[in-house]
């Protein structure tokens, strides 16, 4: 059936094609490629991916493309891409212990098996402008060592044979999916850890912070912060066996907390996990603080209040596609609504100024 | 594996996939089954923001089959910016005829308005929410309102209303005035004018209210009694500007004040576009409907 072509049309069309030309830019300046991107925006890429809760960098590179770099943008199109794939199975347990890793810290121990790895961090680089980039030099090889091939074992599990450290048996349960099943509070730890870690950065960040400065302390130290490649396998009922499908970079941080004993529990440390794709350490980091803010029931702790210790308030406002999406639709017409609350407010002054003139 | 799919997309008819569709349907059926009640549904991510009408794109999808036609509004009106791309979101995905007027469409999407012209049976209504639960501005915890409604535990939004009277002398809810239905739920009517409420009650049409980010779907089946809270001394008034529309002379349709100068002058028109687009073909003319009736 025909629709007439009425204004609001014709202006988003033309918004559509203003946009394209604005994302391309300058002409005359060369077109980025989304490998480029892949390449030398790495963490972008990795965020994207790990709040898009989909492991591609290719497709990170070209949303983060597509969205002139807004990296929330590029979730967003990201996660409306998953949405529609189709789900072939599940994955065995991630190994973790296994990864070859390209860095892995401990804050709480000098020396341990496996080694302090440093890795590709900006950790002691002094941050100051490189000029030299801005000139598109090329760059040295980093010096290579052979590699390690011994294990390089979970700093908690040497804790945990001394009982110090709060045991976390593994469980069997398959997880819940928060992206096939409505949430539903309270929420258990591993759908609380699955909205973390697609939560936002900024949002996870402040959280974890507002803990360190006191409201919801937890008293952690980075027990363990490992990054690197790890084998994913799936089962294959037609082979009776599992087999590699590929390999995925992961950051793992483990925190130690500090823990005194409560009504339940007895004095011994206690753990904060967080598990992001891609080299995403700042938002590892603070996954973990949170979760551990957000265990208190378990651990049988006060609740003092604190923002990070209240799951409702964390897991509905960590996700930055539905806080991005609800914030900015308020700059869709409301003129209707609007009507109503100038009647209104026109009715009341009316009474309250009828009201005063009585009274003088 | 095959999917179906239309001739001019990858993606299956009207978006969804079929297991998702059911899902939803699933919800929706709750929901009408008991009406006014807020059934969780597994909300899906969808290719426009939440909170831009992603839980009525997600019910239309439900329910939308090849014959529909449909309509979308926003402000009761067809060519809205928003409205415009969900209309075309479905005329790409599903490929269905698409109309602006109320009484030739099948599924009516809305945002904030119910149409002026009255439903009849066999339509379906679809209205955007942005925020389902009536109680949450009262009650910021999900958890706790939840509780609410299964308790019946209605107190605190009657305090509300008594304390509105209190200080203002009248309710002081100009939009999204709940409702009780069927003596039973209280229900979030959506952030439409407090004017629309009473079509709400006993429409012939099937109405369904879909909330994207909340995941949250309900409903109220037709002929279903849907009262505004109020109270004996402090009745339920209908309200809209005390104007007649100035392009269709309408008295009894909801307005959208238009200011035309620097200067303050206003104009007063019709919400709903079909509606006074019909009235105008009609021979019906307001104060400036001669002059700007026929753009």
């Amino acid at each position: 059936m025909y629709v007439a072509v009425k204004g609001g049309e014709r202006a988003i069309d033309a918004a559509h094609a203003w946009l394209a030309e604005a994302r391309r830019g300058d002409t005359a300046i060369a077109e980025l490629s989304v490998g480029q991107i892949r390449e030398q925006l790495a963490l972008a890429v990795n965020r994207v991916m790990a709040e898009g809760s989909l492991y591609d960098p290719d497709l990170a590179a070209l949303a983060i493309k597509q969205a002139r770099g807004d990296l929330i943008e590029a979730i967003f199109l990201i996660r409306a891409y998953r949405t529609t794939l189709p789900r072939h199975g599940v994955s065995t347990l991630l190994e973790t212990a296994d990864m070859a890793v390209c860095r892995r810290i401990s804050a709480t121990f000098k020396d341990l098996p496996g080694g302090q790895i440093l890795g590709p961090t900006f950790d002691y680089t002094h941050r100051l402008l490189d000029f030299k980039l801005a000139a598109e030099g090329s760059v040295d090889p980093a010096p290579t060592a052979p590699a390690d091939l011994d294990p390089v074992p979970h700093v908690m599990a040497m804790l945990g044979r001394d009982d110090l450290i709060q045991d976390e048996p593994a469980g069997n349960d398959t997880p819940p999916d928060l992206t096939r099943e409505p949430m539903e509070l309270p929420a258990s730890r591993a759908l609380r850890l699955q909205a973390i870690t697609r939560g936002d950065e900024g949002f996870i960040l402040s959280m974890a912070y507002s803990t360190q400065r006191g409201y919801g302390r937890t008293h952690a130290f980075v027990g363990e912060l490992r990054i690197g490649m790890v084998a994913v396998q799936m089962d294959i009922p037609e082979l009776g066996f599992s087999v590699d499908i590929g390999e995925i970079e992961l950051t793992e941080c483990e925190t130690v907390n500090q823990f005194k004993g409560s009504k339940t529990e007895p004095p011994q440390f206690t753990r904060g996990y967080g598990l992001v794709f891609g080299q995403t350490e700042r938002k590892a980091i603070a996954m973990s603080l949170v979760d551990r803010a957000l265990r208190w029931k378990e651990l049988g702790e006060d609740f003092t209040g604190a923002p990070a210790q209240d799951e409702e308030f964390v897991l509905m406002h960590a996700d930055n596609i539905q806080a991005t999406g609800f914030l900015e639709h308020i700059k869709l017409p409301h003129y209707v609504d609007f009507q109503a609350e100038l009647e209104l407010v026109r009715h009341l002054r009316r009474e309250a100024l009828a009201r005063q003139e009585a009274a003088e | 594996m095959m999917t179906a799919t239309t001739a001019m997309t990858d993606y299956n008819f009207a978006y969804l996939d079929e297991q998702t569709k059911r899902m939803i349907r699933r919800a929706i059926l709750k929901g009408i089954a008991i009406p006014g009640y807020q059934v969780p549904f597994a909300s899906r991510e969808m290719p426009m923001p939440y909170g831009w009408g992603t839980g009525g794109v997600q019910v239309t999808a439900a329910c939308l089959v090849p014959e529909d036609r449909l309509k979308v509004i926003d402000q009761g009106a067809d060519d809205t910016t928003n409205a415009v791309s969900i209309r075309r979101f479905f005329q790409r995905t599903a490929g269905v005829a698409v109309t602006e007027a109320t009484s030739d469409a099948t599924v009516i999407q809305t945002r904030h308005r119910i149409p002026e012209t009255p439903l009849h049976e066999g339509q379906i209504l679809v209205y955007q929410v942005p925020i389902p639960e009536p109680l949450r501005f009262l009650e910021p915890r999900e958890t706790e309102t939840r509780k609410m409604h299964e308790l019946e535990e209605y107190g605190l939004i009657h305090v509300k209303l008594y304390e509105d009277i209190a200080r203002h002398g009248q309710i002081a809810t100009a939009y999204a005035y709940p409702v009780k239905v069927e003596d039973r739920y209280v229900m979030d009517p959506s952030p439409i004018p407090k004017f629309d409420n009473p079509k709400l009650s006993g429409n012939p049409a099937i109405q369904l209210f879909g909330a994207g980010r909340e995941q949250r779907i309900y409903a109220l089946p037709p002929y279903t009694e849907a009262v505004s809270l109020d109270f004996e001394d402090h009745p339920f008034v209908a309200s809209k500007a005390d104007h007649d529309c100035d392009l269709c002379g309408a008295a009894n349709s909801y307005l959208d004040e238009v200011i035309t100068d620097n200067h303050g002058a206003r104009m007063f028109v019709c919400s709903d576009t079909d509606f006074c687009r019909v009235r105008r073909e009609d021979g019906y003319a307001g104060r400036l409907g001669a002059s700007q009736g026929d753009q």
